[in-house]
């Protein structure tokens, strides 16, 4: 048994750190550098928790690991402090601890540092709670909780149209975490009224009997929350401004985590509580994946905007989680799983390349940028494997579980895999135009030479760019410890459904036939 | 009844003097002692009584009337929940927590009128003395038993709150707001008790527990009678919790009424009337609760929805948290709508929390008000977090509290209520009371950003014109009306920017905060954001609470 309450700490120590900045922001005799030190330096130590986390685990243990279960409200109410980490989430905890530092790091310049470090690390605390609650109604909070500093980040520090943009995103997410929280509350009462014990746990309410109408109400009231949070692709309309209108860093962590606390969602709470309708609705959600990822990659075509572009290419490559998510096989849901942790990598690597752009030149527009090849080669450089990545060419990260995406959602629904590929198509083609635009011919005789990565810049992208390269040419260590998880979550819907994929999925990916 | 008969009776041995258990009825009757003391010294000295005298004297009695819940807490703890003073009032867990809200309310409300009293120089003691008597009323509301002493109750917190509302005589908002109060309570009164006749008349008992016997043991074959005392008796009820239909006082007296006194009335107001709400319809009117559910269900659509929406469109802050406490209303309405002891227990958290951020939050807004207590512009919010970053974490945490934010007690109670809906069937109400959680969310955070966002550089003034104004999307009551009021604000935002301030020359400056309006602000955000995050004594209390509910 473990002595160290890992996942507790992952959680408590983020939250301190913003208290602990919250209280020393009120005293204005503390200076901005301490300050900053100290944010980065909690944010670095909750990313050694997290690897210490990921090297406690088991391997080719598919279950909860590592679980701490208290009690938090009287039984009365019957809320429990239960975290718990597995295969699903634990690349997830990683990628918060890595991002987060970055963000910190790249933010320590902004006006009132103070506010917008305490802002971060609440985040930080949040983030990490979501993708370790195995408590529905700690879940929630917890989701819920992240929220209100994204919404302080974006409308304090954020551009030109930022006040409309917090609210727009306050309000679409707020909307949909309103279903998730009455369909919480549902499903334990239901549960409750079978068992007459009242708990939010998901491993006992994933017992639960529910009549197929109910099943499917509760699906939607619950996917309702994850689709606005990840976007899907209808329920997107808030992410292009939040994205393009909150700061940099916010981008980073906005696309690269809380994005993916929606697609989270629907892969843990979905799956494992409504099987039934998960596979009933897989056919309506493939639709809407597929069309999330031809209308993300075409609207990126016409963006002129470097920074509107990546919102839409990251619109694309949610369309493809999804996509091999509700292909309910298990080399979709392990591609799934691995493109979330590649999404937030390259994304956030290109939130921050964008970034570096508009700090030195101004702008994010394509047309008034030319030739930064010439005087910013290693940027140049940097951004051309990002956008190689992005693209899925075979050797980095995204190659990967795009293709893993693909081919197991081809063995369960071919049709669907053979339009989604075009995606991939058109993909490569923005990139690459962008890539033109920005980086090729002569740089125009008003322009000032632009300045390349300076230290601590390289220093931000060398973990990204090594975790990008790493995770593509050698996939296996992480697929170990996604597929036991994945695995089993798919032995759940099949068990529940009596529906089987055909056998050629059945077998594990990445070295494990 | 003749001269006769009368003096035989009084004569005679017979007059039956109930026995009475003082412990049950001890903390109104502190309170009342507390007030005249009070009123006696300040007629005994010659000059006007320093204000400090009664702050001590109103904390030094609501505490005792504290400590005295606890005792009674304890005793109902071991003997169990029974009725008193000849079944006409009742000391149960539920009694007993009503109680002990209203004590802290008070308490707290001492320590804010203490700076306000002093700030607007209004000397004596006839402030406090009229909210003890007026806190008094609404414990007696909290333990009534009977339906007489539900009114008896009723009436002594409101005549009192009348007083209170036009207590700044130099306002003349506030005699307007005291005199709409008057007026529409002294009608909501009169069909209160006509409520009470017509249910006498039906049933032919006023105390409630025999009310309930009877309607258990009697089928009623033509109950137009009944149902028409109950409605009646919803409408008195309604008026004083701040119900939709019945709301229509609220803004304007919220507004009118001095800032401290605007807290205490959301509170003590809310829970005595609630208090005696849940209990008449939960222990006497059970059996019919498919005949009253519907009522409820019908006022607590209307005011999530309406307080939700129209508060959008304020720009005084004390109107804006005067429609969210209607919307708050519907959210307690929620767990009475249920009808089960879940529900009693939601309501009663939802109560406790609501007290400490309503109270807090006017506390915050009585110091913003600076003298003459008329500053309430949402514009005098703008930079609140660069000029006073205390007073503006400790108002953005009571806010987001009310908006139901992860980890304060918020969003427990929010929880709580919305489960008890679900419990009692109520899914359709569980989703409009989520949906209308969104609406309100947006008009707390709206001050948070002015706050925190507002600048003083002049580029950022057009931002917050933005965040200051609903976008039309949301405010779907007058889509015309918005705009307009968009640039009305718009113009006034440019003004504010290029020449001085509306307000004369006055360039905004720090405001002081006195010493006990920062413990009671202090305690207020300790309740909210400790509780929120350590949930379970709260919550195990208002559960044990509403297990020893005598029904």
């Amino acid at each position: 048994m473990h002595t160290v309450p890992f996942l507790t700490l992952l959680i408590v120590l983020p939250a301190a750190g913003a208290l602990a900045l919250g209280l020393l922001g009120l005293d204005r005799r503390v200076s901005a550098d301490l300050c900053n030190a100290i944010g980065i330096g909690v944010s670095l130590v909750t990313l050694v928790i997290a690897v210490a986390t990921m090297v406690a685990m088991k391997v080719s243990f598919g279950g909860y690991q590592l679980v701490s279960n208290h009690a938090y409200t009287g039984v009365s109410l019957g809320v429990r402090w239960f975290l718990g980490i597995d295969g699903i989430s634990v690349f997830l905890v990683l990628l918060a601890g890595v991002l987060f530092p970055l963000a910190l790091i790249l933010g320590r310049d902004r006006a009132n540092s103070r506010a917008y470090f305490a802002w971060i690390l609440l985040l930080e605390a949040a983030v990490m709670g979501s993708f370790l609650s195995l408590d529905l109604i700690v879940f929630f909070f917890m989701f819920e909780l992240t929220l209100v500093p994204s919404y302080f980040i974006i409308a304090g520090w954020g551009h030109d149209r930022r006040a409309y943009a917090a609210i727009k995103f306050f309000l679409y997410t707020f909307l949909g975490s309103a279903f998730l929280l009455v369909g919480i509350l549902a499903l334990a009462f239901i549960h409750q009224a079978q068992t007459h014990v009242l708990t939010f746990s998901l491993v006992a309410l994933a017992q639960t009997h529910l009549a197929s109408s109910t099943e499917i109400l509760l699906f939607l009231a619950f996917t309702a929350a994850f689709a606005v949070k990840a976007p899907l692709f209808p329920f997107h309309t808030w992410s292009p401004d939040a994205y393009t209108e909150a700061p940099e860093e916010g981008s980073v962590i906005l696309s690269g985590l809380l994005a993916k606390l929606g697609t989270y969602g629907i892969i843990r709470f979905d799956l494992n509580l409504f099987p039934h309708a998960t596979h009933r609705l897989a056919p309506i959600f493939l639709t809407l994946a597929v069309i999330g990822i031809l209308y993300g990659a075409i609207v990126a075509c016409a963006q002129r905007d470097l920074k509107r572009l990546v919102t839409y290419s990251s619109l694309a490559q949610i369309g493809f989680i999804a996509l091999g998510t509700f292909a309910l096989s298990t080399q979709g849901l392990a591609g799934a799983v691995l493109l979330m942790l590649n999404h937030g990598l390259i994304v956030g690597a290109l939130f921050i390349l964008v970034g570096f752009i508009y700090q030195r030149r101004g702008t994010w527009q394509a047309n008034e940028l030319k030739g930064l090849q010439k005087s910013a080669p290693l940027m140049a450089g940097v951004f051309t494997v990002v956008m190689m990545a992005s693209i899925g060419v075979p050797g980095l990260n995204g190659f990967v579980s795009e293709f893993l995406v693909l081919s197991g959602t081809f063995i369960t629904h071919r049709w669907w895999a053979v339009v989604a590929v075009l995606g991939v198509i058109v993909a490569a083609i923005y990139l690459l135009w962008a890539y033109q635009q920005v980086f090729h011919g002569e740089p125009g005789a008003d322009d000032a030479p632009t300045k390349d990565l300076v230290h601590l810049e390289r220093l931000v992208m060398a973990p990204l760019l090594i975790l990008i390269v790493f995770l593509g040419v050698y996939p296996k260590p992480v697929l170990d410890r996604i597929n036991p998880s994945v695995n089993q979550l798919i032995a759940h819907v099949e068990h529940a459904t009596g529906q089987a994929q055909p056998p050629v999925a059945t077998q594990g990916v990445g070295g494990q036939r | 009844m003749n001269a006769a008969l009368l003096a035989t009776a009084v004569n005679s041995d017979k007059l039956a003097v109930p026995h009475i258990r003082y412990l049950s009825i001890l903390p109104p009757m502190i309170m009342i002692g507390g007030a005249v003391l009070l009123l006696a010294l300040a007629s005994l000295v010659s000059r006007p009584l320093r204000v400090r005298v009664g702050t001590w004297g109103t904390v030094v009695t609501s505490g005792t009337a504290l400590g005295i819940a606890i005792w009674q807490w304890t005793d109902v703890g071991d003997h169990g929940a029974h009725t008193y003073v000849a079944h006409a009032v009742v000391m149960d867990g539920f009694s007993v927590l009503i109680t002990m809200l209203i004590s802290a309310a008070m308490l707290v409300t001492a320590l804010v009128a203490d700076g306000y009293l002093n700030r607007e120089g209004i000397e004596g003691s006839e402030f406090y003395v009229l909210a003890m008597v007026s806190a008094s009323g609404a414990m007696l509301m909290g333990m009534a038993n009977d339906l007489i002493i539900v009114f008896l109750g009723l009436e002594i917190l409101s005549i009192a709150l009348y007083v209170l509302t036009a207590f700044n005589h130099r306002r003349g908002a506030s005699g307007e707001a005291a005199l709409k109060y008057f007026l529409l309570g002294g009608f909501s009164s009169a069909i209160f008790v006509y409520g009470i006749a017509l249910t006498y008349g039906a049933t032919g008992s006023t105390n409630l527990t025999q009310i309930a016997d009877f309607l258990a043991k009697n089928v009623l074959l033509t109950d137009g009678l009944l149902l028409a005392g109950v409605s009646l008796l919803l409408v008195g009820f309604g008026f004083k919790v701040a119900a939709v239909p019945f709301h229509m006082w609220t803004p304007d007296v919220y507004q009118g009424a001095p800032s401290p006194v605007t807290g205490f009335m959301a509170a003590v107001a809310k829970l005595g009337a609630f208090a005696a709400l849940l209990r008449v319809l939960l222990s006497s009117f059970g059996v019919i609760s498919s005949d009253w559910r519907p009522i409820i269900f019908g006022m607590a659509v209307l005011s999530l929805i309406l307080g939700s929406v129209l508060a959008l469109r304020q720009r005084d802050v004390k109107r804006m948290l005067a429609y969210s406490s209607i919307n708050h209303a519907g959210f307690i309405l929620l767990g009475v709508e249920s009808a089960r002891a879940s529900g009693v227990s939601a309501s009663l958290y939802y109560l406790f929390a609501y007290t400490f951020m309503t109270i807090g939050s006017f506390a915050i807004v009585t110091v913003l008000g600076r003298e003459g207590d008329g500053d309430h512009d949402l514009t005098r919010y703008r930079g609140l977090a660069r000029r006073q970053p205390v007073l503006a974490l400790a108002f953005a945490i009571l806010l987001l509290g009310q908006a139901g934010a992860p980890f304060t007690t918020g969003l427990w109670a929010k929880l709580q209520v919305v489960f008890a809906a679900i419990s009692g069937g109520s899914v359709t109400l569980a989703v409009i009371a989520m949906v209308t959680a969104v609406i309100a969310g947006y008009f707390y955070l709206r001050v948070a950003v002015l706050m925190y966002a507002g600048g003083d550089d002049q580029a950022r003034t057009q931002q917050e014109a933005v965040i200051a104004q609903p976008p039309a999307m949301i405010s779907f009551a007058s889509p015309e009306g918005v705009s307009a009021n968009v640039t009305t604000i718009n113009a006034e935002l440019l003004m504010t920017g290029e020449a001085p301030a509306p307000f004369g020359e006055e360039v905004p400056s720090v405001v002081p905060v006195p010493g006990l309006t920062r413990v009671a602000i202090g305690l207020c955000v300790g309740v909210t954001v400790v509780f929120g995050i350590w949930p379970s004594p709260l919550v195990d209390f208002a559960h044990q609470a509403s297990l020893l509910f005598l029904g």
